[in-house]
């Protein structure tokens, strides 16, 4: 049997795919809030991604991708019974709550948030909860209609799930931080913690709205890495004046001690570096 | 003969070899070996051996290539080494073996460390197999990390006929050999590949992508049916320096600059992961790590600056390095010290403000207390700052393997056969000393594997 087999892959949304892997040693040990990184071939870079769901009896994972960079892009052009040159982890610390007390976390109040292919990572915490009696509310955004993914899945373990789009196409006319201050100030709704994943642009504002409405906020960073096991440093990331990496100290952090303009900024570090390695890529292909 | 003078060995030239990536030592002919291993008095008490951290037979192996029988003198080396092409290349042989050479006392020491890897360089080269193992005893041990430490303790145990597997975190078997040390001072795939594959030949069995205390934790090796596990995890996680500005884009890690550079292969075009050096990259620290990160970043078109806070006496480098890196243009800027990162209004490194320092009453270390020189600072203009300032353990295996103690520096506590604070689990390497060198992991390998057998068999014994 070898591993990292793609045992299924499933079109969510123009661009964006889900992809059953092979990886029994990850599929027992992952928890949610977790991630893998993947090489797609011998020349591949190691991309991040967070995982969203696993099934410890088939051993298999799965991972939601967007095809952004030339990466991601040669991923997603792998099919059904080929196979990742590498797949490792889980990597980082679980969700908090996954230590809590069952009983405690029945009492409170939660809200998800969930932005683009941010719900990929939402649904096994969602899940996980849910398994445990745990009902919790979600909200989902997402550009357009087009792009609102797994909704079934995610209707099938929250509470409550609010999908907002961004032009309208679908559900609530808006964004998600418009959303959570609709249900807080106009429909009454309390809640004692939120957990946001999404966008880095996303986690900011929702991290601004929470902290206006005093709700507790939890984010998922997802910077640039390259072990993503604590050897780099390129995670980096600033949490109330401290110096955190990403990849061993989160990726779950305080949203409202992130400096998220910092983020930002270092997100964008290698982009022109990126350009130039395409731009070379395809003079090679040229010259063949 | 000039029984007292080094025969010379081939390098590529400075100008030459600053622009590219391949071995800057070229290495002996089997002539200009012979005529090195020539010079060797064979001491009847010979006072190199002592100075290796594994006890290699120095004057045994250096006579068979006196002798033209470089396959012998392979065989010789095998038998207490399993990288003898490696550390004959990045040994600190000058301060090891080489140092106590008693022609070091009127003329040059032989060069050992040369010799050593053009006996290996000839083996491989000539297709010569040198591991020989025992019949399988049908014991199983975990090696985690297949660095310099766990390498050398699988190779051991192997060898004594234990079925051995070795648990890598990163997607290629190696450890600091790939990632941190670069192409010019250790090739990949002509050097520690055959190295590696040499210790799948004795049978040793290495899974690559597992992480140990996240993929599976101690316990759920030994649930598997391991008998011991031997921990050799180094010393990945980089320091900072605390200093204002370190999260600007355009610092990095030396760690990540290296990973970069040499586990993902950035500087080959074809390869996806892209690398960030600019126009003028400052390196702070002094060590084999500051030079191999000053000397990629010359590589890769950069004007490479290190800035070291106490004089060229104290680098804590190989002097072969510092010499290769000055001879290939790097400029050093000694006595000085960063404060702070200075950045433009994009987020971006724009300099680097320093101080200039002097060297006070010697410290615990017994070197000089480097001091402030009041009213010394001053800008340097750099578009990126790498930090080698050193590396410290992992903690992730300790924390969740109970029983495990750790010291105040999160290195794992462990005696000198390797035994930790916990039964049937050992360790050595960079995990227990906090960074060192290959050699010194090799020694601990070597030693922790005789502590395993040890504790295997006499548990046998008793049952």
């Amino acid at each position: 049997m070898q591993l990292y087999k793609i045992v299924e892959k499933e079109v969510l949304a123009p661009n964006i795919y889900s992809m059953q892997i092979l990886a029994p040693r990850v599929a027992k040990s992952a928890k949610p809030g977790q991630f893998v990184i993947i090489i797609s071939d011998e020349k591949g870079e190691r991309v991040p991604l967070t995982i969203c769901d696993y099934d410890e009896e088939k051993g298999t994972v799965q991972i939601v991708l967007q095809a952004m960079g030339s990466s991601t892009k040669k991923i997603v052009a792998l099919e059904e019974g080929d196979y990742l040159k590498d797949f490792v982890g889980p990597l980082g610390v679980p969700s908090e709550f996954v230590n809590e007390d069952i009983e405690e976390l029945k009492k409170r109040r939660m809200l998800f948030v969930a932005g683009g292919v941010g719900a990929a990572p939402v649904y096994p915490q969602v899940k996980w909860l849910h398994e445990r009696g745990v009902e919790v509310d979600v909200i989902m955004g997402a550009k357009n209609k087009e792009l609102v993914i797994l909704e079934d899945q995610l209707k099938s373990v929250a509470g409550n799930l609010y999908v907002a789009t961004d032009d309208g196409s679908y559900g609530f006319h808006g964004l998600v931080t418009n959303y959570i201050e609709e249900l807080v100030n106009n429909q009454g709704k309390e809640y004692d913690i939120c957990v946001a994943i999404g966008p880095m642009i996303m986690m900011k504002f929702v991290a601004l709205t929470t902290k206006k409405l005093n709700i507790p906020t939890v984010v998922s960073l997802n910077p640039i890495m390259v072990d993503g096991t604590g050897m780099c440093g390129a995670c980096r990331v600033t949490v109330g004046n401290e110096t955190k990496f990403a990849c061993v100290d989160g990726p779950e952090f305080d949203g409202h001690l992130v400096d998220f303009d910092e983020a930002l900024k270092r997100q964008g570090q290698y982009k022109s570096e990126e350009i130039k390695k395409e731009q070379a890529c395809h003079i090679g292909e040229g010259g063949k | 003969m000039d029984r007292f003078t080094r025969t010379p060995i081939a390098e590529q030239d400075p100008q030459v070899r600053s622009t590219n990536f391949a071995e800057v030592c070229l290495g002996y002919t089997e002539e200009e070996a012979m005529r090195e291993a020539k010079r060797c008095l064979h001491c009847k008490d010979p006072l190199c051996r002592p100075g290796c951290p594994v006890s290699i037979d120095i004057p045994g192996f250096i006579k068979h290539i006196a002798d033209g029988n470089f396959a012998d003198a392979a065989h010789v080396l095998a038998e207490y080494s399993a990288l003898p092409a490696v550390c004959g290349r990045v040994c600190p042989q000058e301060d090891q073996c080489e140092k106590t050479c008693i022609l070091g006392r009127k003329g040059e020491a032989i060069a050992i460390g040369k010799l050593e890897r053009f006996a290996a360089d000839w083996a491989r080269v000539h297709g010569i197999e040198v591991g020989k193992t025992k019949p399988s005893n049908g014991h199983r041990v975990a090696v985690i990390g297949s660095g310099p430490a766990g390498i050398t303790c699988a190779g051991e145990l192997a060898k004594e006929g234990y079925d051995v597997t070795i648990f890598e975190a990163l997607h290629e078997p190696g450890g600091v050999l790939v990632y941190g040390i670069p192409e010019f001072r250790l090739p990949k795939e002509t050097v520690v590949k055959p190295e590696v594959e040499n210790l799948m030949k004795l049978g040793v069995k290495i899974e690559t992508n597992v992480i140990v205390g996240r993929t599976i934790t101690v316990d759920q090796i030994f649930d598997e049916g391991f008998e011991a596990v031997f921990i050799g995890s180094g010393a990945g996680l980089p320091m900072f320096m605390g200093i204002p500005g370190e999260n600007l884009n355009g610092v990095f890690s030396a760690n990540e600059f290296l990973t970069r550079n040499n586990l993902m292969k950035a500087f080959r075009e074809e390869f996806d992961t892209p690398i960030k050096v600019g126009n003028k990259v400052a390196i702070i620290g002094g060590g084999n790590v500051a030079m191999d990160a000053a000397r990629t970043a010359k590589r890769l078109g950069a004007e490479s600056y290190i800035i070291y806070r106490r004089t060229e006496a104290e680098l804590p480098a190989r002097v072969e390095e510092v010499h290769h890196a000055m001879a290939e243009g790097i400029i050093f800027e000694f006595l000085t010290n960063p404060v702070e990162i200075l950045g433009n209004e994009n987020g971006w490194v724009s300099g680097i403000k320093c101080v200039r320092m002097e060297l006070g009453e010697p410290d615990a270390s017994g070197r000089r207390r480097p001091q402030v020189v009041e009213g010394s600072e001053f800008e340097i203009e750099v578009d990126t700052v790498i930090m080698a300032l050193g590396t410290s353990p992992n903690p992730l295996i300790a924390s969740t393997t109970e029983g495990l103690e750790v010291n105040a520096r999160k290195c794992i506590v462990a005696d000198e056969h390797g035994q930790t604070t916990r039964e049937g689990v050992f360790a050595g390497g960079d995990a227990v000393t906090g960074s060192a060198t290959v050699i010194l992991a090799m020694g601990a390998g070597k030693d922790a594997a005789k502590g395993i057998d040890k504790y295997i068999k006499e548990k046998y014994a008793n049952n």
